[in-house]
């Protein structure tokens, strides 16, 4: 990355509604993760069906009044499933995510601050994780532990840890060397109240701009599990076994493929905007201070 | 450079231990036997004893492991406990598949990320260069699998010009040419997405340089002086980026071999994964963990060898 001057570690600053509002990236993720969110609450009250409501003799129906975005092979509704389904998306793109920040940025935070041994140590199990992509790590899992949303959720939580460990890292390094630090060394500050009053404010919108890329990364592998038919098995509803099912029924139906399609390419696109958008925001922040 | 290279090749092998401890440890350390699971709940506890021994997992776990590790050095995989076929030809053949699609994939990405992001930078802030990058921005979001599927509606359902799925075989090369398209498109396609915002980010730097600057106060307009100075360094940092999305394009083409049934390294790992045919799964994750560490160091070199700086810090 830093080949590419893609600004690796520069003090950030405090997120702001007006500068919020004046990002289209950050607007836009704003707007598109906010529907899942609502989607998904809403599905929790109200569904127009039951999502694993069958009805033999209605299977794989078009749109129509009745079932708006039409039927699956068992008969069931597709919006219903749909929304149904943003629950299991937006639960396993999130918590792996938190997860594996509340591991990753302590370890990360610890390797930069203390050095020496205990960063060689913390930098070398970070390697070791990071030579495992999610999907190979949650593929391998579920070898072991049999196929769940759980099992793909920890796999990809822990390949995750990494990338926390060493976003955290190179920002806190950069902090860390800076002139305040120093100050507030010499005016007798301890390190842990250095990293609590220095470090983490100034690294907290890098971490959060990239726990938001890392959600569209979860929930796009999570989805590829479900494929696979290694996470998330049916007839709980997921936009993944979605597709996957949809898959046999491809030249009577191919509008069954595309509505989870859509419904994970926004949710992709939502995070990874967000993302964009909290990043950017720090470097607006920058551009005008330098 | 040479206390550079020593370095990051020995940590290199320092995570390559560590990797296939935690592969070990993950799947070579279960409750219930290997034995147990290749003979069924109906064998007899003897018949089950008996095959532990000829498998060797009667032994500590440390000797298992040694065992295990030994193998994976000489390329002398074992055979499979399910199929009982060797696991090096099997790997081999499905390697046939994965290496040229990953290749073919590789190239059409790079084929589209170029002008897709040379336009975004060359038109950024206006409304060309948002629509550009609005458009890698939605190919990034989408998932192989969906892709794969919208190709084989376009192109193999109403279309029928490449086949949906299935491989013949490099036996008659142009079959096999053929349905290769569609998985290396489906692999391409997002893979040019995600590539094209580096190359975008890499000319929008070079554009913004004061080289170039001196290149256009000479006379020569934008393009021009981007074409003859500034794109060979923007190409400079993309081809360590290439490295690095080579570990993206590994596990895409798990997916897309599953969408299009082809007999590569993820059709077999998955086959593998659903017999519980964990010896082979063992084999396959750490083969790509270790095709994954390799390429990251490869790319550390790189970094070593454009820029002096990098490997004055990391030396120390």
């Amino acid at each position: 990355m830093t080949a590419l001057g893609v600004g690796l570690a520069r003090p950030g600053a405090p997120l702001s509604w007006r500068r919020w509002a004046r990002s289209p990236s950050a607007l836009a993720g704003t707007a598109l993760v906010g529907l899942v969110v609502v989607v998904a609450v809403v599905s929790l009250a109200w569904t127009p069906y039951p999502p694993l409501a069958i009805g033999p003799s209605h299977s794989l129906e078009g749109p129509s009044w009745a079932h708006i975005l039409g039927t699956d092979q068992y008969g069931r509704d597709v919006l219903s499933r749909l929304m149904a389904g943003s629950r299991t998306s937006l639960y396993a793109g999130v918590v792996p995510v938190l997860a594996a920040s509340a591991i990753g940025v302590p370890a990360g935070l610890l390797a930069a601050a203390r050095g020496g041994i205990g960063d060689q140590i913390v930098m070398r199990l970070s390697d070791v994780l990071y030579a495992f992509p999610a999907l190979l790590a949650a593929i391998a899992l579920s070898a072991a532990l049999g196929a769940s949303t759980g099992t793909a959720m920890l796999a990809i939580g822990t390949a995750f840890v990494p990338v926390f460990v060493r976003v955290t890292r190179s920002n806190a390094l950069v902090v860390l060397g800076s002139g305040y630090v120093l100050a507030a060394r010499a005016y007798g500050r301890r390190p842990l109240q250095i990293l609590r009053r220095h470090v983490l404010p100034n690294i907290a919108t890098t971490v959060i701009a990239q726990m938001s890329l890392l959600c569209s990364l979860a929930i796009l592998a999570e989805a590829g599990l479900d494929y696979l038919g290694l996470g998330t098995t049916p007839p709980t509803p997921s936009w993944g076994n979605m597709v996957q099912a949809a898959q046999d029924y491809l030249s009577q139906d191919p509008l069954l493929t595309v509505w989870p399609g859509l419904a994970i390419i926004v949710s992709v696109l939502g995070f990874t905007l967000l993302g964009d958008g909290i990043a950017e925001l720090r470097n607006t922040h920058l551009g005008r201070c330098a | 450079m040479a206390a550079y290279l020593a370095r990051r090749v020995a940590i290199t092998l320092v995570t390559l231990f560590g990797a296939s401890v935690a592969t070990f440890a993950v799947l070579g350390v279960l409750p219930g036997s290997p034995a147990q699971v290749v003979l069924g709940t109906q064998a007899t506890p003897q018949a089950v004893r008996q095959l532990s021994a000829q498998l060797g997992t009667n032994k500590p776990l440390w000797a298992q492991y040694l065992h295990w590790a030994q193998g994976l050095v000489t390329a002398q995989l074992g055979r499979s406990y399910v199929s009982h076929q060797l696991i090096g030809p099997l790997i081999a053949q499905a390697l046939s598949v994965t290496g040229p699609l990953i290749l073919f994939a590789l190239a059409i990405g790079v084929l589209f990320a170029l002008p897709l992001g040379l336009g975004a930078a060359l038109y950024n802030g206006k409304v060309t260069g948002t629509l550009l990058s609005a458009l890698s921005q939605v190919g990034i979001a989408v998932p192989t699998f969906v892709g794969g599927i919208v190709l084989i509606i376009v192109f193999a359902v109403k279309v029928p010009v490449f086949p949906s799925s299935g491989f013949p075989g490099w036996s008659e090369p142009g079959q096999a040419l053929r349905s290769l398209v569609l998985p290396a498109l489906t692999l391409g396609l997002v893979e040019g997405a995600i590539l094209s915002r580096y190359v975008r980010a890499s000319v929008l730097d070079q554009l913004h340089s004061d080289y170039l600057r001196t290149a256009r106060a000479k006379g020569l307009t934008r393009a021009q002086a981007l074409w003859r100075h500034g794109l060979r360094n923007a190409m400079v940092p993309l081809v360590t980026v290439l490295g690095l999305e080579l570990a993206g394009l590994i596990v895409g083409a798990v997916i897309v071999e599953d969408v299009f049934s082809l007999p590569g390294v993820g059709q077999l790992l998955l086959n593998a994964v659903g017999d519980r045919d964990l010896l082979v799964v063992q084999d396959i994750v750490i083969l790509l963990a270790a095709v994954v560490l390799v390429v990251n160091l490869l790319v550390d070199i790189s970094y070593g060898l454009l820029d002096p700086r990098v490997r004055d810090e990391r030396a120390r």
